[in-house]
């Protein structure tokens, strides 16, 4: 072997070797004691770092989960009540289990129902249009179609149906973290009870004008008549400001509401089909 | 050969189209109903005197300040009461508003409706401010604060110089050009009025050097009253946002966050400084103003003097209606007006003019990309980067905004007006306002 | 309304001004410079000027609509400037398939892997460019002699540049007043009467489109006047030291690239920085470089690694170097 080559390997490798230790040395003095359960918690996290838990990324929810002295304000949203146990069992602690929920877009007002009156032409964003003006319709609480509750959803679990122009939850991928709620600048978005078999029933409307304004805007409005509040036998169903509300720890899926609303406002979600009646309109809308 | 003054940085030169400048003030037809907003001013909303039925006279007032930042709204029509509602306005959003029946045109007796000039002034500073707040005075050019706070220098502060805003720089608008000519007498009492509400010896009037004929008649007789000098300026937008101004008449920059009386300058729109006049001198508070209707497609155009609370659909139709081809309506001028859904929204004291546009020139372009042409920097007035704030804001950034001053955009348009990409920049720097806004006031709580 | 008004934000006017619209204007400002090349370089200019605005153009159209799976832009004219730049940048006897080559890597590699237009931190026609030099040095400093060389193409009889001979002479312990005439007239040089790339000979055809570009507003003064400044100083003051072994500033601004690159390369929108006070120091950057690469360096041309160099520098000079507020307090807190 030449002189050249043989002195390259020997300075490359002691310098390979000198670094190696300064670098042993300096992990080992500068490192941070962790407790390792921390590491264990985080294992069974999805790892989907969306910040649904309120926690900034699922680090962060190990974290705080690991020095809680009460754990039963923590839940991932996306793992559910699977890794909830798992991660109590690392801990050696056990938690309740929660009812899964769902995000739930409260607004039918499609183009067929809800006229449009002028062209938007801004930027696509439904922030943007919401400081501009009260709406292209009639009806200044109604969803814009824009998608800025699609652009945040990290599990491609909300689009935009190009026929309603009105965002779509898909079931299996929702996974209420709460992103697309924030993001709604209408705050037509709520995170519900996702009920058994993803059964659910809501009032898929948010407008607070009077009946006949909202009516006029919108064939699907909420009008405020209360036939729902009297029909409803859990007392599940508040009226307030126009606008009727479905307690979904109250709500039993009995389906009154539904057959009695007059606009069809109240929408009921992966149920069977009913014997076909002469005026309620039981639209059962199948999810992707 | 005098070099006309202007501002130093930024600028753009949207083409004029004053089609409307040679027309003179007509006064419109009165209307059978109008609708008055409680809200048409900065701060908070006047609070409602009247009630449905009651029977009121023009100048009379159905809706009082709610606060020192707030000013009094007055009938401007006779008539009765017929509703107290939320109606849809130039906003875009609905709000509070009185609609009244007119029936004759009854005024209140105090308002004297002589149209002799009175350059005598008889009141003292401290009345003329109480003058004016009562007769419900905001700033016409389009910012509607309320004059009497503006007057009012807080502790600490002097007024050197009144600064008169007869620049009118939004293409289309002709209103205030109008004023010059017609009201101008009147208007440079209003000014004198001013300048003793402030204490101050000098005022400067800039008007922009498209209307030469105004800066001539005005220069005319501004040798009638004493302190007030009339200077032409270069043609470049936004010369009449009142930083611009500032700069190009005495060469001082407002701090940023800061106002135009930290370095000694109060600026008031010519239509105020009118407005000032008529309350003063003939105890007429405001409840009418002019507005300009123009559009390339309108059969005519003209500068209507309106009664405050009429619909926007009635100065279109004397106008000759809305034509076959229109693609859309605005409220103000094109850089910083706001496009309407609906003539049925009522004229307010802010309404400076309604322009309508033909489908073709409605649309926006597509956008591209951002190419980092650095043009959107270097028209900014406020020496602000557009390209940087509109990133920022599409990646909802928005606390990285506020060290990018994007607190002191003033929305003139400038940089969507001229970026070669068509980007949407302005869309996106007002929701980082909005924002950062929202950040501020938490951070205070 | 019965008609359905459209409603948008303001402002509800637009100047009209387009991307298509610049880069239109762009090659209109290299139009002279194209003229002058095919009258010096002919049949070799022309191959070699619509290869690379061909391939340019086809590369994006199909990297665009293939591998990226959206809308082609080949519409706003960016690939097309691209492609006269790169062209403009390389000798007139250039075989077709290092032509074809650079196209796209400056296509492929420097503009589209990083997004496409808008995106790429290296102007994409010097990447191109200095990736040919790298990969292929012999023919990419085999120069055509201008007039001669007008109905050949690969076969061109080839000569030095003046840069070349200035540096070779210098080797060679040869003075400057040595080497005598082997170096062109400073007229010549400003005619184009010299070897060199297709673009870079001819320094009043270049001028002529920085007059263009001027009007149209399509660029500001400040990077080409500070590279020149730049190099005429530093230049000067090394020319006063020792007029023998340095050439006088005339010389090194009108030789290489640096005409090209000052009024074209260095102002190209994505990679400069977005206000004048990042735009002095950016140009004052590349002639700096661009005369130490010239006279201490191994390559006799230094512009296009100067500028390139700068351009790494341009993401923080943005950040760093913001204009000057309205209204700005004294006392700023970082």
């Amino acid at each position: 072997m030449s002189s050249v080559l043989l002195f390259s390997i020997i300075m490359l490798s002691l310098l390979g070797v000198v670094l190696a230790v300064i670098l042993y040395l300096v992990a080992q003095k500068f490192k941070v004691f962790e407790d390792p359960r921390i590491d264990e918690v985080e294992a069974v996290l999805p790892g989907a770092n969306c910040g649904g838990c309120g926690y900034p990324g699922c680090r962060g929810f190990a974290d705080a989960f690991v020095k809680a002295e009460d754990v039963s304000s923590l839940f991932c949203p996306v793992g559910g009540n699977d890794t909830m146990n798992a991660a109590a069992a690392v801990m050696g602690k056990t938690v309740e289990a929660k009812d899964p929920e769902i995000a739930v877009v409260r607004c039918s007002g499609s183009p067929e129902n809800r006229k449009r009156i002028v062209q938007y032409d801004g930027a696509s964003s439904c922030k943007v249009a919401t400081s501009l003006y009260s709406g292209d319709t009639g009806c200044q609480y109604g969803c814009l179609g824009l998608g800025d509750c699609v652009a945040v959803c990290k599990f491609d679990a909300i689009y935009i149906d190009p026929v309603t122009l009105l965002p779509v939850v898909s079931d299996e991928k929702c996974t209420a973290c709460g992103a697309c709620v924030k993001a709604c600048p209408k705050f037509i978005i709520e995170l519900r009870k996702k009920g058994p078999k993803s059964k659910r029933i809501f009032v898929s409307c948010i407008n607070k004008d009077k009946g006949g304004v909202a009516r006029k805007a919108c064939q699907v409005a909420c009008i405020g008549c209360g036939k729902c509040v009297k029909v409803c036998p859990h007392d599940a169903i508040t009226l307030e400001n126009n606008l009727a509300y479905i307690d979904f720890n109250k709500c039993k899926l009995c389906r009154k509401c539904v057959e009695e609303c007059p606009t069809s406002a109240i929408q009921e979600l992966n149920f069977p089909p009913r014997k076909p009646k002469v005026e309620a309109e039981a639209q059962v809308e199948k999810t992707e | 050969m005098n070099m006309l003054k202007t501002f130093s940085k930024g600028g753009v030169h949207p083409p004029e189209n004053k089609i409307s400048a040679g027309k003179s003030i007509e006064i419109l037809p009165l209307p059978q109903k109008v609708s008055i907003p409680v809200s048409q001013h900065i701060g908070a909303p006047a609070t409602v005197l009247v009630a449905k039925g009651d029977k009121v006279k023009v100048g009379q007032v159905i809706a009082q300040s709610a606060g020192f930042v707030s000013a009094n709204i007055h009938s401007s029509v006779s008539g009765t009461v017929e509703s107290i509602d939320t109606v849809l306005d130039s906003t875009g959003y609905k709000r509070q508003a009185v609609t009244i029946t007119a029936e004759g045109d009854e005024w209140i007796e105090s308002i004297d409706r002589s149209t002799e000039l009175k350059k005598d002034i008889q009141l003292n500073a401290q009345d003329i401010i109480k003058r004016i707040n009562e007769s419900g005075i905001v700033g016409l050019g389009g910012a509607t604060f309320p004059s009497h706070v503006k007057l009012s220098v807080p502790a600490g502060k002097k007024a050197e110089v009144l600064i008169i805003n007869g620049v009118e720089c939004e293409p289309y608008l002709t209103s205030d050009h109008r004023l010059m000519l017609e009201k101008g007498h009147e208007m440079m009492v209003g000014i004198q009025i001013l300048m003793r509400a402030l204490n101050v010896e000098k005022a400067l009037i800039g008007i922009e050097n498209n209307k030469p004929d105004a800066i001539k008649y005005l220069k005319s007789i501004a040798g009638e009253y004493k302190g007030v000098e009339v200077h032409g300026l270069k043609v470049k937008y936004p010369q009449g946002g009142e930083k611009q101004l500032i700069k190009a008449l005495i060469n001082r920059e407002v701090p940023s966050g800061g106002l135009p009386i930290d370095i000694g300058a109060v600026v008031h729109n010519v239509g105020t400084a009118f407005a000032v006049y008529e309350a003063v001198q003939k105890n007429k508070p405001l409840f009418e103003r002019v507005v300009t209707v123009t559009g390339k497609n309108l059969p005519k155009t003209a500068n209507y003097m309106v009664r405050i609370g009429t619909s926007v659909a009635e100065l279109i139709a004397a106008a000759g209606g809305l034509p076959e081809d229109t693609g859309k309506v605005v409220n103000g001028g094109p850089m910083m007006g706001k496009a309407l859904t609906s003539t049925d929204v009522p004229v307010t004291k802010g309404t400076s003019g309604i322009i309508v546009f033909q489908s073709k020139e409605s649309k926006r372009k597509a956008d591209s990309v951002c190419i980092r042409c650095g043009k959107c920097v270097s028209v900014c007035p406020m020496g602000l980067e557009p390209y940087l704030l509109n990133r920022l804001s599409q990646r909802m950034m928005f606390e990285n905004m506020e060290p990018e001053h994007v607190l002191d955009c003033m929305e003139c348009g400038s940089c969507s007006f001229e970026c070669p990409a068509n980007l949407p920049l302005l869309d996106y720097i007002r929701l980082g306002k909005a924002e950062v806004n929202k950040i501020i006031r938490a951070r205070k709580n | 309304m019965d008609k359905q008004v459209i409603v948008s934000p303001s402002p509800h006017v637009h100047s009209g001004e387009s991307t298509s619209r610049l880069m239109f204007n762009v090659v209109l400002a290299l139009m002279p410079a194209f003229a002058v090349s095919l009258y010096y370089f002919g049949v070799g200019a022309l191959i070699v000027t619509l290869l690379a605005v061909g391939s340019c153009v086809i590369f994006e159209y199909l990297i665009q609509k293939f591998l990226m799976k959206g809308n082609p832009t080949i519409t706003d004219g960016s690939a097309i400037v691209t492609g006269l730049l790169l062209a403009f940048n390389v000798p007139s006897n250039l075989p077709w398939h290092i032509v074809v080559i650079g196209s796209l890597v400056a296509i492929g590699v420097a503009k589209m892997s990083f997004g496409g237009l808008g995106s790429n931190p290296f102007n994409p026609a010097l990447v191109g460019r200095v990736f040919m030099l790298i990969s292929f040095p012999v023919q990419m400093t085999s120069w055509p002699l201008p007039v001669a060389s007008r109905l050949q193409y690969l076969d061109a009889v080839t000569g030095p540049t003046p840069l070349a001979i200035l540096k070779e002479g210098l080797k060679n312990g040869e003075t400057i007043s040595q080497m005598g005439d082997k170096i062109p007239s400073h007229m010549q040089m400003f005619m184009g009467l010299m070897g060199g790339s297709l673009g870079e000979i001819a320094a009043f055809a270049l001028l002529i489109g920085f007059a263009w570009l001027l009007f149209t507003k399509v660029i500001t003064w400040h990077i080409p006047v500070s590279i020149f400044t730049t190099i005429a100083v530093f230049t000067g003051i090394l020319w006063m030291i020792n007029p023998e072994t340095n050439a006088d500033p005339i010389f090194h601004l009108l030789t290489g690239g640096v005409m090209i690159g000052a009024i074209f390369m260095a102002t190209d929108y994505v990679t400069s920085p977005m206000n004048p006070v990042g735009m002095w120091i950016f140009g004052i950057g590349i002639g700096l470089l661009t005369v130490i690469i010239r006279v201490w360096g191994a390559y006799p041309e230094g512009v296009s690694f100067a500028i390139l160099i700068m351009n790494a520098f341009v993401p923080l000079l943005n950040r760093y170097v913001k204009p000057k507020r309205f209204g700005e307090e004294v006392k700023r807190n970082g």
